[in-house]
């Protein structure tokens, strides 16, 4: 791969730093929650859940339970209902979602009890004695038959199972439609899968009666909006409820944010026992029951001219969010507001957005939230235009790509795309695979009647989302009214301070799931401070308590590598101008006249005294006399960065929904075996501008997993249930996640477009391929199957199923 | 996911096991290499009242040739097999299928006694016992009794072990000199179960098939012997007409299920597609 470089006065920045964070985690010394015994005296939880689908609850018959040596208590819906509020929702339909089922379950592992035991044995076993009356009813799992008038509702006090719906106009779509040359309409499906960390969640709490505090410790990373969530489901003020998160989080990619429910379920189990109370969710726990990504039914209607260029498009959207609308959705659909449009010039859009609730487990962010299914739609729209028009797919792109010199570039819907060159990526792209060159090659295979097949994918790929966009799903003039109270951010903060030894303190308000926060902030520290990141030590855990957050704080949307980072770069700037200005004192000379530089505050031009960090920071801490009037005592600074460029939605719908927007081309040949329908992935080629790049093998690991996170979606992994919404898909025999031998080679380059809008240049990356791959593979096997007329339309592809595909169309 | 509460044994003998099964009259489970059974003990699926431990019976790991077999301990662990000399010389068969079997780590647990014992139809251990007219001794209070492979097999997950046997030896039959062998799989991923795999073994004078055997793992309730397709071959010899009509008529012999990974329908197909695999790959290894 090519490996950016750094800019100037970069020593550290954009080499390949091996990660501090390995030797701990690949020796089985990291703190995970599970490792952690912050109290003594924990109890343990199990959690009894609704084997049905959908069903109202009669009544519980706990004495069994309760009469099992070594339980302390059973908590069930009707004390949840009793002693806890519903979470708000970020829709105005009446939906009350509670921690636990209340009235009725909704899907199947929804929790209904939770019995509280001296160990999980003993828990698991009076779990298994809790008898909950249930009265089944009919359940409903798709969501076009859940907007039929006589599907089962879910939600009495809503109606229907239409938990929301928008229709958003950008331009004048309908003009675009009437003057267009050709009109293509397609429908895809978008399967429901999740992201499986490792790690699945974790939660203790301690509620102390005495001074009212509940300590909650999870591995939940942020978005800490769910902080004053959970508060107020649990009637606390927010400095009664302390959230510490351990220093190690072993993967979230999104699925950990919706922690918060157990979160609250846990803290009440503990305020009702009176003891410390730890739960541990299992895998099957996790498959049936913690969150996935949407599945989606959508409809696209593409407009254009002969030549190619796109006038605008139509979306029509069914989002499946499960048995519960709950926040941050409905950000299935309207997280990527500001980059709908993608990497595309058009000007002239409609989006009519539905989410829907059936009988299946809640969903929310998944990585890439929401751009898998979008690009999925736009990138096979964009391949059938090709071939309407008889164009090469990537010459059919090259002839909409936004263009190098119109960046900062305001989209229709209201992104602000901060930097770019895409037409150079996706020639680089085209040079690495050696797209000619394959092109020849599936002549020559098709020749042989073989089914040789090359896919092309784009996609602008947004980082550090402005939380303002959730309010898109509201309409404008509920926003307009007086009593609406605006949204937007996306802050995080950092402490740099410098010990009486010299030696430097960086502590964060995040917590990494493994993407090596701390191997990052040691070597941006280090460039600004002149030293080495060995001599960086690096604080990631979170305490609401202790650490500088606000409501957009966490590791989540990819973060870290653009706003962290930021916070860290202007903390330790803050610093370095102390320094300055306490060696002019001490020198004295003018400030200005003197620079921070290799380690030391030096005069700009000249020979003169210099004064390292080392020297100041032993002078400063012994003694505060040495200080000039006025400079507050200490060698310590907070920064605390948030981008001006995220607002609140405005009165036409549009917003920036994220701060930086990278891009992505790949490129991926596959073949079709066709016999047995296996997909070989022959060659894959992925191109990415992330702006600066801190440590290229870091962002190589990125790439990787998001990759085959992708590649779980084209080919192998969705949560799947029966007409009766039994989940069929609870353990890892059932559910495929791809594995290191599934793994293509991998070919990665970067385009450096540095964002203006960060001190270091960089952008957010962690989410990167999963949003493409979808895409890439979908169209590669399209167009390998291309002499048989068969198009992907739908994900996962397995062999089974495009087997009869192809068979259905050698008959026709 | 934690078991229910249980009994636990780990006798050293084989007499001790079979005592230990006798007192808890059918209520216990014998735990080989545990890469099956854990897993229903964790979501409570198998509630015995106890475990017993074959794990700590040293006379029942070992591997040898004896009357022109290949004979094995049951508690050979997978890992053994896929590097042993003697399996690659005199049985192929089964140091190919090893390498289908699951992932390194599990393999390294896994037993060929404890694999053939839980009778998982989409496994290859079962399928290869089956092509190869495989036989297990089975040692329980009336002493010990020899099943071969085809009535060992009863359906999902049985066989015809009683609850107070314990499967103590598999005996394959060494692979005739010159005869070829190959297992062709089809998986989802690397290491799954089989939506369909192809044990097959080949002889040949010439153009005329001495010997044919077909088996198949995900076709059904058990394996099952593909026998008209191996009659096929012995009759029509080993032309690519022969090969491909002995294909066609595997898809016919079988009658798979449905489920979440592949329909009815393809694994049918499948087992046409991957017996002309197996036997143009292990006739390129026959001679004769």
């Amino acid at each position: 791969m090519t490996a950016p470089s750094g800019g100037a006065g970069q020593r550290w920045i954009g080499r390949s730093v091996r990660r501090v964070e390995d030797a701990r985690l690949l020796t089985g010394r990291g703190t995970y929650i599970d490792d952690h015994p912050p109290v003594g005296n924990l109890f343990h939880a199990a959690i009894v859940r609704s084997p049905h689908a959908h069903a109202r609850i009669l009544g519980y018959d706990l004495e069994a339970a309760r009469a099992l040596p070594g339980v302390v208590g059973v908590i069930t819906g009707a004390d949840v209902a009793r002693h806890s509020k519903p979470f708000s929702v970020g829709v105005t339909a009446p939906v009350h979602y509670y921690c636990a089922a209340t009235d009725k379950a909704r899907f199947v592992g929804e929790p209904v009890a939770v019995v509280v035991a001296r160990s999980r044995y003993v828990a698991e076993d009076a779990a298994e004695l809790v008898q909950v009356r249930y009265e089944p009813l009919p359940a409903v799992v798709d969501p076009e038959r859940a907007l039929e008038p006589d599907a089962p509702v879910l939600h009495e006090t809503v109606g229907t199972n239409l938990a929301n719906n928008r229709r958003l106009v950008y331009g004048d779509p309908d003009r675009a439609f009437r003057d267009a040359e050709v009109v293509l309409k397609e429908r895809f499906r978008f399967p429901k899968y999740g992201s499986t960390p490792i790690e699945t969640y974790g939660v203790i709490a301690r509620w102390d009666a005495l001074d009212g505090v509940c300590t909650v410790w999870s591995n939940f990373m942020g978005p800490f909006i769910m902080h004053p969530l959970t508060a107020r489901v649990l009637g606390l003020p927010e400095n009664r409820l302390r959230f510490i998160v351990p220093p190690d989080i072993g993967g979230s990619f999104g699925i950990k944010s919706l922690i918060y429910p157990y979160i609250a379920l846990v803290a009440l189990a503990s305020k009702l026992t009176g003891v410390a109370v730890k739960w541990i969710e299992d895998r099957r726990e996790h498959l049936l029951a913690s969150s996935t990504g949407t599945d989606r039914v959508a409809y696209r209607e593409l407009a254009a001219r002969k030549d190619g260029t796109v006038l605008g498009m139509r979306f029509k959207w069914l989002d499946n969010v499960g048995g519960y609308i709950r926040s941050p959705e409905p950000g299935c659909s309207f997280r990527p507001t500001g980059n709908f449009v993608g990497p595309y010039r058009f000007q002239h859009l409609e989006v009519d957005a539905s989410t829907v609730m059936t009988n299946k487990c809640l969903t929310g962010p998944n990585r890439g939230y929401a751009c898998g299914h979008l690009y999925f739609e736009t990138e096979g729209m964009m391949d059938r235009l090709a071939a309407t028009l008889g164009l090469d797919p990537v010459e059919v792109r090259r002839r909409n790509l936004i263009p190098a010199g119109a960046f900062p570039y305001r989209t229709p819907t209201g992104g602000l795309y901060d930097s770019g060159d895409y037409p150079a990526a996706l020639d680089k792209a085209v040079q690495l695979a050696r797209y000619d060159e394959l092109r020849r090659e599936q002549a020559r295979a098709r020749a042989a009647g073989r089914y040789f097949g090359v896919g092309v994918a784009l996609a602008v790929d947004p980082s550090v989302s402005n939380m303002g966009y959730v309010a898109t799903a509201l309409d404008p003039q509920f926003r307009a009214k007086p009593e609406y109270l605006p949204k937007s951010g996306a802050v995080d903060s950092a402490t740099v301070k410098v010990d009486p030894l010299g030696r430097v303190l960086a502590i964060l308000a995040t917590t990494p799931q493994g993407q090596g926060h701390q191997t990052i902030v040691a070597q941006i520290v280090a460039d600004e401070l002149g030293s080495v990141p060995e001599d960086v030590t690096v604080v990631d855990e979170m305490d609401t308590f202790t650490r500088v957050w606000s409501i957009s704080s966490g590791t989540y949307s990819s973060r870290f590598g653009s706003v962290g980072t930021s916070a860290v770069a202007l903390a330790a700037r803050k610093l370095k101008a102390k320094l300055v200005a306490y060696a002019a004192h001490l020198m004295d000379l003018p400030p200005d006249s003197l620079e921070f530089r290799d380690g030391a505050v030096r005069p700009k031009r000249g020979k003169g005294p210099s004064y390292s960090v080392k020297d100041l920071a032993g002078r400063a801490h012994w003694n505060t006399e040495s200080l000039p009037a006025g400079m507050e005592p200490g060698l310590q600074a907070t920064a605390v960065f948030g981008f001006d460029v995220a607002r609140a939605v405005d009165a036409e719908d549009r917003v920036n929904s994220s701060n930086t927007y990278g891009f992505i081309a790949e490129i991926m040949a596959v073949e079709v075996d066709p016999e047995t329908a296996a997909i070989r992935i022959l060659r894959y080629v992925t191109v990415h501008d992330a702006g600066t790049i801190i440590n290229p093998m870091i962002a190589e690991g990125q790439i990787y997993g998001g990759a085959l996170h992708g590649l779980g979606g084209a080919l192998y992994e969705e949560l799947q249930y029966d007409e009766d919404g039994q989940c069929l898909t609870a353990t890892f025999m059932d559910y495929l996640v791809p594995t290191a031998c599934e793994a293509p080679t991998i070919e990665i380059a970067h385009v450096v477009s540095p964002s203006p809008l960060t001190p270091l240049g960089s952008k957010g990356l962690g989410e990167s391929s999963s949003m493409t791959v979808p895409a890439v593979v979908a169209n590669a096997v399209s167009d390998a199957l291309a002499p048989l007329g068969i198009r992907i339309t739908e994900l996962p592809i397995t062999p089974s199923k495009l087997h009869a595909m192809i068979q259905k169309a050698r008959k026709t | 996911m934690k078991p229910p509460k249980f009994d636990y044994h780990a006798p050293t003998t084989v007499d001790e096991a079979l005592a230990l099964l006798g007192r808890y009259g059918g209520d216990a489970k014998l735990l080989a290499g545990g890469q099956s059974l854990m897993p229903l003990l964790n979501f409570r699926l198998s509630r015995p009242a106890a475990l017993v431990d074959l794990n700590r019976i040293p006379s029942l790991a070992w591997v040898r040739e004896a009357d022109g077999q290949v004979r094995f301990g049951a508690m050979t662990r997978q890992r053994t097999i896929e590097f042993s000399p003697v399996v690659k010389a005199r049985v192929p068969l089964l140091a190919e299928a090893t390498r289908w079997v699951a992932h390194l780590p599990i393999r390294t647990r896994g037993t060929i006694g404890g694999s053939i014992a839980h009778a998982d139809p989409s496994a290859e251990y079962p399928a290869v016992l089956t092509a190869l007219e495989g036989e297990v001794v089975a040692r329980g209070p009336r002493g010990e009794r020899v099943i071969g492979a085809k009535d060992l097999f009863k359906t999902y997950l049985t066989t015809s072990l009683e609850p107070d046997e314990i499967l103590v030896e598999v005996h394959l039959p060494a692979t005739p000199a010159g005869a070829g062998s190959a297992l062709e799989e089809f998986a989802r991923r690397q290491g799954d179960f089989a939506i369909v795999a192809i044990a097959c073994v080949v002889a040949r004078q010439g153009e005329r098939c001495t010997l044919a055997r077909l088996a198949t793992a995900g076709t059904g309730p058990v394996p099952l012997r593909l026998r008209a397709a191996e009659e096929i071959l012995e009759r029509d010899g080993l032309g690519a007409e022969a090969l491909d009509a002995a294909a066609r008529r595997a898809a016919e012999l079988v009658s798979p299920d449905a489920d979440i990974h592949a329909s009815a329908d393809y694994r049918r197909h499948l087992t046409g597609v991957l017996t002309r695999r197996a036997l143009t790959r292990a006739l390129g290894v026959a001679r004769g």
